[in-house]
């Protein structure tokens, strides 16, 4: 192993460390955070901002500390009055060329730009000059872009192309031009965007944002004729805590009810119930599928990002994926009927509010099958965790000091299966709970599928259920996505089920969470702490098997009839249809 | 495909054939007309006079007499150029027209045509290319076959020992024994940043990799530099034999060359290099019965300047923008998909050939200590004798503008030369003896460049002159790294307010601060010598800077906010001359009156300056 | 993109562009080749139509905004067909010093537009470009291609009387 380790200094500290490890990080092992811009670790490291500069002894010019790695007896010195001063004129052209509205900018507060100029202490811009213009970009009902905050890091073309293979935006142009847009600078709602959204986590700046929505609950909250229901997505609970100082991963749902209740929706139920009622329709059609000579794979539909893509790339291959809709469509569409009937309440005076890790359900939400016979849109407004606390705040809800409360009934019971639909795998695990019970027709006490657990882009397990070999994966990030539907296409693949969510590592990691700083993202994995939260709750939970659930079992008994019903299809199911990527 | 014999025979016999094009005292009852081909003559219908020739031989059954294509002369401004061998006439600006009187004359009666003789810059006529001012301090090794031979004929190439190299190394030499010649014969790149050749090849060759690549950088983008185009079009195979040269050395088999699209002469040419090599098995594989193999792909480039850096062509030959890559790891380790590869300019090449076939002990005599060999310049701007000189390293550049050059037209003063373009500085006429080499040129605060050279007279003005070039490196800055995107811009919007009156002294320190960051943190070379220009004038013409900045004075005509046109009452006699010429009725008075500039009506272009008989009108 | 649609189909082949096939069958479809095509496709059509870029997309599998970046990143790439007559000046340093700008300056007085543009009647198109190689006739421009040497104001007046008078 000693071959391996490099010895270096760095501002007179000496370093030991694994060759092949970037100056930046060993910096960061010492206790020395190197200012950096557009790097975004494995995701974007490209060193083109020029913030992260610093001087190796013997080596002309300065070094690029986020790419360049560590060499024997190097002596790096990060903060010389050369480097220093290069540092300021970077970011004061940067700050140049950048709206600086934070005032009225969404990531004020938490934009690694302002961080910086805080840090310089950035008084004027020494070197003032012509800006470039663009057009607001709005049309995406998930989306927006304003590329007069955009500092060019191209972070958010990294997560984009690279990451989920799907390259909607690019740098076009040439020079002071240069600009991130799309294909002719069209809308994103024109283009192969898939409205994941994590072209946003990687923002470092206001440049892209959700299009905010709030506005609209904000009024039904206190129009006295509209019934608000609001429901929560299992991934929102574990992230909603870190907007208000709080741990990544801490479970604030009691927290996260009692203010919905402050805020005034006049119902709070849970999406876990709705994850429960796809658990047993995808089960179910499973089974179908499994025992009826079905298309196989079956492939999940809950993660909209997921739906937009194969409908734009893969649409030969729709008769694979699961007639499902998500949980929360599934719940809204019970609401409006199920419920209201039983509460007597007019379906159209209901006003169907998700909180959602994600933001490609805003687009989901808005899709023509969403909408039941009556005209009514099973949800009428999702709004994304981030939304949410800013709602909490507005209402100068002291978030941290509320008690914990239960979600309201009749709806308001959900299982640990439920729970996990928020991480990468847990649709899976779920789903198999629930088909090895009904397969067996036991009740099984093996319910824990580590295999499909973790952080891995793409998990592969064989499960036997029922004396039967079912070949599973899992797979998260669109990049992934593409890969196991290549295998499929090809002929290669032998699975008979597959989960995928759109973003990597699952919802926790949605578009609509909130937007961890690079230097956050380098030191803590932000997606383990946010589903062992999950896993936790499904530990803790009495019922950890969907079609336990009392609720499901009162509700098909009264309502649905049985899984895979007449009824259940209309209300529960829906289709897809070819898109094409480019609307131009 | 053709056997070593066979080639043999063909360099035997073609070189007897083609003697008369070297030798002015040939055995030979044949003539050779040559007409230039460069872009420069071809733009000005030299194939219209070619074609002329040809016809014109046909109709009046003239036999003995052919009529040649060839590359460059390097004398563009007196374009386009025939030469009549054995006995080297050198007729200019010849038109298509001109053909039958040269044919008449000069072949049937064996007469000069005067009238089309070159005049040299003192007036004298010049019957032959040697007697010509121009070319007596050059020495040819890159360009050597360069208007000698027809590019598009390998078998004239052969003649002139193409392709023996080639030969020599592959039978000879040990891949080791090729770098250590090309080492001790001290080449550097003749791209701009003069990296000894060998020692790059060395270091490529140290590189294990199943797959290695050569690439050949023929991107000239530098504006107003022709060096590379020329070689291409006027001697392709000298490029692609040293190509394959380089790939046996390093352990390659592929090279690519990419080269602007805007050439596409030279693109052609190159490509009926390639296809012919492959006929003859040069190229391809057991090349020479050997078990090397070798194979040589064109890739256009499609008008960006910044592909010319080294690692952005890797990325355009990938298909990609061309935005440079984080060096290290340099191409060497990590190029072309991640292989190791060699990147070489079009000049650099040219004399691998030659070095390798009279020696490294010659190649290194020549030059300086530490540049050795020649530099081929792409000589422009304002002096008389505009073309391609090739000259020993170390020739000053006094040399090159006052005895190559001709010296400055109109009887105006030398102000200035800017060598290595956008890149590069520019040196005052106190710098006039400096010799021109690597390290010379980087002392008086300018660059080698890759050889373009512009002369610059009293006319100019240097805050002009900067910010010209800073608008072709914000225009051509691929916008990649923060200094060079928006820190350009910024340099360039200071010089527009210089510029236009609206500048202060604090913009002069602001460009200062600027160009040094610029330059330290900008990540290719492009970015990092972006502010040369304007700190070389600024070191040089820093008083006219001042004057900008603080007087609101530009005494050239070129900022005109900052220009006034006045003229003086004692010297004007009222012939009226200037008021006829002027293009906006600006300038008033009648019969004998002294006349008067309306300044709200002028617009300084400065056409009264030129046509008043007597001096009175000035700014 | 309706328009372009319609040329391209004028020929009646349902859609298809037989330039563009012929061309995809000439080429591997792998990335590297992308900036070959594009130069084909600007050679052929003067311009790199939105529909071309579509097929390139789709033949090289190459997100269609890649290849936009790819296409404005390069200056021989244009999105808009060159007018009839495309007059280039040349603003290389050796034209640049012999006053090609003062010839630049007079073309976008002339025609009101800038370098780029194409005039709405679509008869002219202007841009700058970098030496052409004839620095010995500095300074230049061409007209579709034809090099026109120790150009003035002046002569670059009598060019565009004499082109917009051929148009009537």
């Amino acid at each position: 192993m000693e071959e391996n380790l490099v010895t270096l200094t760095i501002d007179g500290v000496e370093v030991k460390t694994k060759k092949g490890t970037t100056i930046l990080e060993a910096a960061r092992q010492v206790g020395i955070d190197i200012p950096t811009l557009c790097f975004l670790k494995d995701i974007n490291e490209m060193g083109d901002c020029r913030m992260c500069i610093v001087e190796v002894e013997g080596r002309r010019g300065f070094a690029t500390s986020c790419i360049q790695t560590v060499e024997e007896g190097m002596v790096v010195h990060t903060h010389t009055p050369n480097v220093l001063e290069a540092r300021h004129v970077i970011l004061d052209l940067i700050i140049s060329n950048h709206a600086k509205d934070c005032l009225t900018c969404t990531r004020s507060g938490n934009c690694e730009l302002q961080t910086l100029a805080t840090k310089f202490n950035v008084l004027d811009v020494e070197f003032p000059g012509e800006m470039t213009k663009h057009k607001i970009d709005n049309l995406s009902p998930s989306i927006v872009r304003d590329f007069n905050k955009c500092i060019l890091c191209r972070r958010c073309v990294a997560a984009c192309k690279n990451v989920q293979k799907i390259g909607a935006i690019d740098c076009i142009n040439r020079g002071f031009e240069s600009c991130i847009s799309t294909v002719g600078d069209h809308s994103l709602n024109d283009v192969n965007c898939t409205n994941c959204g994590q072209c946003i986590q990687a923002c470092p700046t206001g440049a892209l944002h959700e299009k905010e929505t709030i506005d609209d609950v904000w009024v039904k909250l206190k129009d006295p004729d509209t019934y608000v229901v609001v429901q929560t997505a299992p991934a929102a609970r574990v992230a909603l805590g870190e907007e208000f100082g709080m741990p990544i991963g801490t479970n604030v749902t009691g927290k996260m009810v009692t203010a919905l209740k402050r805020l005034g929706f006049d119902k709070v139920f849970d999406t876990n119930t709705g994850a429960d009622f796809t658990i047993m329709e995808e089960a179910n059609e499973f089974v179908e599928r499994f025992t009826q000579n079905g298309v196989l794979p079956m492939i999940t539909s809950c993660s909209p990002g997921w739906v937009k893509y194969i409908e734009m790339n893969y649409p030969e291959l729709l008769p694979h994926l699961s007639t499902c809709k998500s949980p929360h469509q599934m719940f809204g569409a019970l609401v409006k009927t199920y419920f209201a009937q039983k509460e007597g309440i007019d379906p159209s005076k209901i006003y169907m509010v998700s909180v959602m890790p994600c933001i490609a359900k805003k687009f989901e939400r808005q899709r023509e099958e969403m909408k039941n016979d009556e005209g009514l849109w099973d949800v009428d407004n999702v709004i994304t965790t981030r939304e949410l606390s800013r709602m909490i705040k507005q209402a100068n809800i002291e978030f941290e000091k509320l008690e914990d409360s239960k979600f309201d009934n009749p709806m308001g019971e959900a299982t640990g299966a439920a729970a996990i639909f928020g991480t990468t795998g847990g649709v899976m695990e779920a789903a198999l709970r629930t088909a090895q019970d009904t397969l067996t027709g036991q009740n099984l006490e093996k319910i824990d599928f580590e295999q499909v657990r973790g952080g891995d882009g793409i998990k592969r397990a064989t499960v036997n259920i029922a004396g039967k070999d079912v070949k599973v994966v899992a797979a998260s990030g669109l990049a992934n996505a593409q890969k196991i539907m290549e295998e499929i296409k090809s002929g290669k693949a032998d699975y008979q089920f597959v989960e995928i969510m759109a973003c990597p590592g699952g919802c926790v990691m949605g578009g609509g969470q909130p937007i961890k700083s690079s230097k956050i993202r380098r030191e803590v994995d932000v997606r383990k702490l946010r589903a062992d939260a999950l896993y936790s709750i499904d530990e803790k939970s009495t019922i950890r098997k969907s079609h336990e659930n009392p609720i499901l079992k009162q509700i098909y008994a009264e309502y649905l009839e049985k899984p895979g019903s007449h009824i259940a299809h209309k209300l529960l199911h829906t289709h897809y249809i070819k898109r094409e990527k480019y609307n131009i | 495909m053709k056997t070593l014999e066979q080639i043999h025979e063909i360099r035997k016999e073609k070189r007897k054939e083609l003697d008369l094009r070297v030798n002015t005292k040939a055995d030979t009852r044949e003539k050779h007309i040559l007409v230039c081909h460069g872009t420069g003559c071809t733009s000005s219908k030299s194939p219209e006079i070619l074609e002329n020739f040809r016809k014109i031989l046909e109709e009046k059954h003239i036999e003995n007499v052919r009529v040649i294509m060839t590359g460059c002369f390097g004398l563009c401004a007196k374009g386009p150029i025939v030469i009549i061998r054995p006995e080297d006439t050198f007729y200019s600006n010849v038109t298509p027209e001109d053909c039958e009187e040269i044919i008449q004359t000069h072949i049937v009666e064996g007469k000069l045509v005067e009238r089309l003789l070159c005049k040299d810059i003192d007036g004298s006529i010049v019957n032959s290319l040697d007697e010509l001012n121009f070319y007596k301090k050059q020495k040819r090794i890159a360009l050597k076959n360069c208007g000698v031979i027809n590019p598009e004929e390998i078998d004239e190439y052969i003649a002139f020992d193409g392709y023996k190299a080639l030969e020599k190394v592959l039978k000879e030499m040990t891949p080791d024994e090729v770098i250590e010649t090309i080492k001790a014969s001290g080449l550097r790149g003749r791209g701009g940043a003069g990296f000894p050749t060998g020692k790059k090849w060395e270091i490529t060759k140290g590189y294990e990799a199943e797959q290695k690549y050569v690439v050949c950088n023929a991107d000239e983008g530098d504006p107003g530099a022709f060096m590379d185009r020329s070689i291409l079009e006027g001697d392709p195979h000298s490029v692609l034999e040293s190509m394959m040269i380089a790939g046996y050395s390093i352990g390659a088999n592929k090279g690519y060359i990419y080269i602007r699209a805007e050439y596409p002469i030279a693109v052609k040419r190159f490509q009926k290099a390639i296809d012919e090599a492959r006929e003859y098995g040069i190229l391809g594989k057991n090349i020479f019965g050997t078990n090397f193999e070798f194979d040589v792909e064109i890739r256009l480039g499609a008008g960006a300047f910044v592909c010319g850096e080294e690692t952005a062509l890797l990325e355009s030959i990938e298909g990609k923008r061309g935005q440079p890559r984080v060096k290290p790891p340099y191409p060497a380790e990590h190029g072309l998909w991640g292989k190791p590869t060699l990147i070489n300019n079009v000049e650099t090449f040219a004399n691998i050939t030659r070095i390798l076939l009279n020696g490294a002990e010659w190649y290194s005599s020549i030059g300086t200590e530490k540049s050795k060999g020649t530099k081929v310049f792409a000589l422009g701007g304002n002096v008389n004798n505009i073309g391609l000189v090739e000259v020993p390293m170390g020739t000053t550049l006094r040399e090159i503008v006052f005895d190559i050059g001709g010296g400055i037209p109109n009887n105006r003063e030398f102000k200035a030369a800017q060598t290595g373009g956008p890149s590069g500085g520019c040196i005052p006429a106190e710098h006039l003896d400096t010799p021109i080499d690597y390290e010379s040129l980087k002392a008086i605060g300018s660059m080698m460049g890759s050889g373009g050279l512009i002369i610059m007279d009293d006319t100019k003005c240097m805050v002009c002159l900067a910010k010209f070039y800073l608008e072709f490196t914000v225009s051509e800055s691929c916008g990649k790294c923060t200094p060079c995107r928006i820190g350009t811009k910024r340099m360039l919007e200071i010089l527009e307010r210089l510029c236009s009156g609206e500048g202060s002294e604090f913009d002069i320190y602001r460009l200062e601060k600027l160009a040094a960051n610029i330059q330290k943190a900008s990540i290719c070379g492009l970015g990092q010598s972006a502010p040369n220009p304007v700190i070389s004038t600024l070191k040089y013409f820093r008083e006219e800077f001042r004057q900008h900045a603080i007087q609101k004075e530009c005494k050239t005509l070129e900022c005109k906010a900052l220009s006034k046109i006045t003229i003086n009452p004692e010297k004007c006699k009222g012939c009226g001359l200037c008021q006829k010429h002027c293009p906006v009725n600006a300038i008033q008075g009648e019969g004998r009156d002294k006349r008067v500039i309306d300044q709200d009506k002028c617009i300084k272009c400065g056409t009264c300056l030129t046509s008043c008989p007597f001096k009175a009108i000035g700014n | 993109m309706g328009e372009e649609k319609q040329k391209c189909c004028q020929c009646g082949c349902g859609g298809k562009d037989e330039f563009l096939e012929k061309l995809f069958k000439e080429y591997q479809p792998i990335k590297d080749n992308l900036i070959q095509i594009l130069n084909e496709v600007q050679e052929h059509y003067g311009y790199v139509p939105m529909y071309a870029q579509k097929a390139i997309s789709e033949f090289l599998n190459v997100p269609m905004a890649e290849i936009y970046g790819v296409v404005t990143f390069y200056s021989r790439f244009t999105l808009k067909p060159k007018g009839k007559y495309n007059i280039a000046v040349c603003l290389g340093t050796a034209c640049y010093v012999k006053g090609s700008q003062k010839i630049m300056d007079r073309l976008k007085e002339r025609l009101k537009i800038e370098p780029g543009e194409t005039t709405p009647d679509g008869k002219f198109s202007i841009e700058e470009t970098r030496c052409v190689g004839a620095c010995g006739l500095a300074p230049v421009f061409t007209v579709n291609g034809e090099v026109y040497g120790k150009a003035t104001v002046q002569k670059m007046d009598q060019v565009l009387d004499e082109l917009s008078s051929k148009e009537e």
